[in-house]
């Protein structure tokens, strides 16, 4: 087992005409993932790495089946893209697209409540569970399956983390990004409760970073309900204050967001907090 | 983003929010002649985008417009928190009878807008936060369903007993906004919401953030101030890269936010100081490999320069062809550690091999090397 994605994962790419969507279709294809249909509007009839694309989702879905979407449309359709993937009844959305505004993700996060659809993202490296599927944009071969199961705010440090945990003998159930924007989808507190639910699952690394209280939450709920073990690691402990580093989402802001008060909350959960990436494997291993 | 009040404050009237009659200029002698043309004393306000300016000397009030000009040209020649004064707001000055706080925000942690008033105007509202939360009100608005009159009608209890002032204010409130969401603000601020010796309602101040996301937007993005911001951070920007200039003398360039944040924790950690973050993002050319070089080279401070690549979707051949192109283009005078690691990174091995570049396989060894070099 894994979370969000597994062998019944059936994916449509949007946005799949254009340069990103297409390289990356044949990446997850290449990595046996199931992508069934594409959607760009007006270019449907066309194939991409012998992909069929459709104009519409709800075309998409019908014809394919297609339960889970992966987004690479430019941040001004992006939101269009997100709508139209929700009312056409796609379980999982996995938005790659950096820059959308935050009054759109707002009223996103808030539309999103009624339905039974999930977002992961935006501004993220996508889910992958080693093995069987990769939807988004992570380099699938420093994966590995196993039972860690990696949740990060951050793209390029979980390709760090994985590798680290890979090289020491650690495979992963699965591994997202949640992406790095102050607005995002499910947050660690949506994804905790599943890695804990989840059978293939022995411990969880948590990578945040400074900026928003996501951290503290996730540190409350781990003490509440979390049995199995959580490690975690901050980025940023070295940020000044009051500015953006690189995700928008990652600033201190009239004193809260700072990697000292989210370190200090997971210490007080009992979750050990990793001072380099080196460290997590072995404090991992002390654990599973 | 943030903007200038004066900017702030053009939106405000645009949008019906009655401010003081005034103008911005900088010259003394235009500050002299608006002066002149209200008729009444003025106050005088510095258009720095940084917070405490008031207490750095940047306001005064002018009782004739030969004060106004003396008072500006002090002012004009002020640096406040390192920033050259270049305009000031020249308005009319009021007695005050109240002042009160109005504002606007994003909030990340319920994911929805929040309105706040406070009877409690004119001064830093995370103060009154602090040290009197019970005069601060709050109302949490679901965005797909925006303001409902209820909700101002019971964050202005508090702070409004005078029915015509009541009437004035909803009014307010609702352009403010109205503001909010047609600006893609990530803040929308009247402190103070003055009411004048004669019961006048003014906006005596306007704050307005907008949503870097949204500076897709032409109408927004001509709003930016280039002199405003560090030069640095501006030229990275331009170019696609995101650079944050720190005080150590260990230079790095990173690609990913997240992988950069944790490089410069990295060189802490070992006992190094950063000389900035920098992320030369996901898709990256050999030319961002070149500006983010010229831009570390113009920070006198740097002693060494580290290079720490995770290959996802970056190539290592790309990384690598823009550190040669760097070096063949301009003299680079500290040494410079390389860790590249991922997509391509056999090719970008041989393309470096007959370079005095110093490798490393790890980041830890990258970064230890490089703390090394620094001194």
């Amino acid at each position: 087992m894994s979370i969000l994605v597994d062998k019944g994962t059936r994916v449509c790419v949007q946005g799949i005409t254009g340069r990103d969507g297409a390289f990356h279709t044949n990446l997850m294809l290449e990595y046996g993932t199931k992508v069934v249909a594409g959607v760009t509007p007006g270019k449907g009839g066309q194939k991409v790495h012998k992909v069929p694309v459709f104009n519409t989702m709800y075309e998409a879905v019908n014809k394919t089946g297609a339960n889970t979407s992966v987004i690479y449309v430019p941040a001004k359709f992006a939101t269009d893209a997100m709508y139209e993937a929700i009312d056409a009844g796609i379980k999982l959305i996995v938005c790659i697209t950096e820059g959308i505004p935050v009054n759109e993700m707002l009223k996103i996060y808030n539309y999103l409540k009624g339905t039974d659809t999930r977002l992961v993202g935006p501004n993220c490296p996508g889910v992958i569970t080693p093995g069987i599927a990769k939807v988004g944009i992570m380099p699938g071969w420093i994966h590995k399956s196993g039972p860690i199961g990696v949740v990060s705010r951050s793209g390029t440090l979980t390709y760090e983390v994985v590798s680290q945990l890979t090289e020491g003998g650690l495979g992963q159930s699965t591994c997202l990004g949640i992406g790095g924007d102050t607005i995002i989808g499910m947050s660690f507190i949506d994804i905790l409760p599943l890695f804990e639910a989840d059978k293939d699952t022995e411990g969880v690394v948590l990578i945040g970073e400074i900026g928003g209280t996501d951290e503290e939450l996730a540190a409350d709920y781990i003490k509440e309900h979390m049995k199995k073990p959580v490690v975690a690691f901050i980025a940023g402990r070295a940020a000044p204050p009051g500015k953006r580093m690189g995700h928008a989402g990652a600033i201190i802001s009239g004193g809260t967001g700072t990697a000292e008060a989210k370190i200090s909350a997971f210490q007080k959960a009992d979750v050990p907090v990793a001072q380099s990436p080196l460290e997590i494997p072995d404090l991992v291993k002390e654990r599973v | 983003m943030k903007i200038h009040e004066y900017q702030a404050r053009e939106i405000f009237t645009q949008y019906g929010i009655p401010a003081p009659g005034g103008a911005v200029c900088n010259t003394p002698l235009e500050a002299k002649e608006i002066a002149d043309k209200i008729g009444k004393p003025v106050v005088i306000k510095a258009q720095v985008q940084v917070g405490g300016r008031g207490k750095a000397g940047g306001i005064k009030i002018a009782r004739t417009p030969d004060e106004a000009e003396k008072l500006s040209k002090e002012i004009l020649s002020m640096e406040i928190k390192g920033i050259p004064v270049e305009k000031i707001m020249v308005a009319e000055y009021f007695d005050i009878k109240e002042e009160h706080y109005v504002g606007i925000v994003v909030d990340r942690a319920s994911k929805r807008i929040v309105i706040m008033t406070s009877p409690v105007g004119g001064i830093d509202i995370e103060q009154v936060v602090k040290q009197t939360p019970e005069k601060i009100h709050k109302a949490n608005i679901d965005p797909l369903i925006g303001l409902e009159n209820y909700q101002i009608q019971r964050l202005i209890a508090p702070l409004f007993t005078d029915p015509e002032l009541r009437k004035e204010v909803i009014l307010i409130i609702k352009k403010l906004y109205q503001v909010f969401i047609e600006m893609n603000c990530s803040l929308a601020e009247i402190n103070p919401l003055v009411v004048t010796s004669k019961g006048e309602l003014l906006a005596c101040d306007a704050k307005i953030n907008i949503d870097d996301n949204s500076l897709f937007r032409e109408e927004l993005a001509k709003l930016r101030d280039p002199k405003a911001e560090d030069p640095l951070e501006l030229a990275a920007r331009e170019a696609g890269l995101s650079y944050v200039g720190l005080d150590g003398n260990v230079a790095c360039i990173v690609n990913g936010a997240g992988l950069a944040m944790t490089t410069m924790d990295m060189i802490k950690l070992y006992g190094g100081e950063p000389a900035n973050f920098l992320d030369v993002g996901g898709s990256s050319s050999p030319e961002k490999v070149i500006t983010a070089m010229k831009i570390i080279l113009t920070n006198k401070r740097v002693k060494s320069i580290l290079f720490n690549i995770f290959g996802g979707i970056t190539r290592c051949d790309d990384i690598a062809s823009g550190i040669i192109s760097a070096l063949n283009s301009m003299e680079v005078p500290h040494p410079i550690v390389v860790r590249l690691t991922g997509t391509n990174q056999e090719k970008a091995q041989e393309m470096l091999k007959d370079t005095n570049l110093n490798f490393a396989a790890s980041m830890t060894q990258g970064v230890k090397k490089a703390i090394e070099l620094a001194r």
